[in-house]
């Protein structure tokens, strides 16, 4: 296995909600990635982020890792969940804010 | 890499598609698209994506920087007009 690999699966291990970007969180360096980032923070659920733009293997990997050409990608409880466009329309839907507090609540009571 | 190209890669991976393509900044390489299909039905919308990134194959990693993704069945995009 690959080290970037073990990158990717310690990052989505370590956070319940987990986005994969390019740039940082408060640097986004990308229009889809800030827009992502700005729903999540909306929300007001921690996450974790991963600029990959500062790790070219995991980049690379990440595409494979979920059958997923396009940064950023979304995982929740270790699934993932889909890029920017998607994060959107459950954002919109209602529905990933169910999906979010469901697995920050999980982390709570564990 | 003009919209009609990226219509119709589209076009040949998902054959009766209805598909609507715009070049939201004129540099050939940030898209957004709207298609229509019967084989998005009982997708989620991740294997709806992955649907057309397959169609797009190559083009998707070496060519296209940025492509905004609506996909619809049918039934939806009648209920959305």
């Amino acid at each position: 296995m690959s080290e970037a690999i073990e990158r990717i699966q310690s990052a989505i291990r370590s956070n319940k909600i987990q986005v994969f970007m390019k740039g940082t969180r408060s640097f986004p360096q990308c229009g889809f990635s800030a827009a992502t980032v700005q729903i999540l923070e909306e929300l007001g659920v921690p996450f974790g982020t991963t600029d990959v733009l500062a790790d070219p293997e995991l980049r690379e990997e990440i595409k494979r890792y979920s059958d997923w050409p396009t940064i950023p990608q979304v995982y929740v409880d270790g699934k993932f969940v889909g890029g920017c466009d998607i994060i959107r329309e459950l954002y919109e839907s209602g529905e990933l804010q169910t999906l979010v507090k469901n697995a920050v609540g999980q982390g709570a009571q564990q | 890499m003009d919209a009609k190209e990226v219509e119709s890669l589209i076009r040949q991976g998902i054959p009766d598609a209805h598909v609507e393509v715009r070049d939201t900044t004129g540099g050939g390489d940030h898209f957004e698209a709207l298609i229509v299909s019967t084989v998005f039905e009982g997708k989620g919308l991740v294997e709806r994506h992955q649907t057309v990134y397959k169609a797009l194959g190559d083009a998707m990693r070496v060519r296209v920087h940025a492509l905004s993704l609506k996909t619809l069945t049918p039934t939806q995009y009648e209920n959305r007009r």
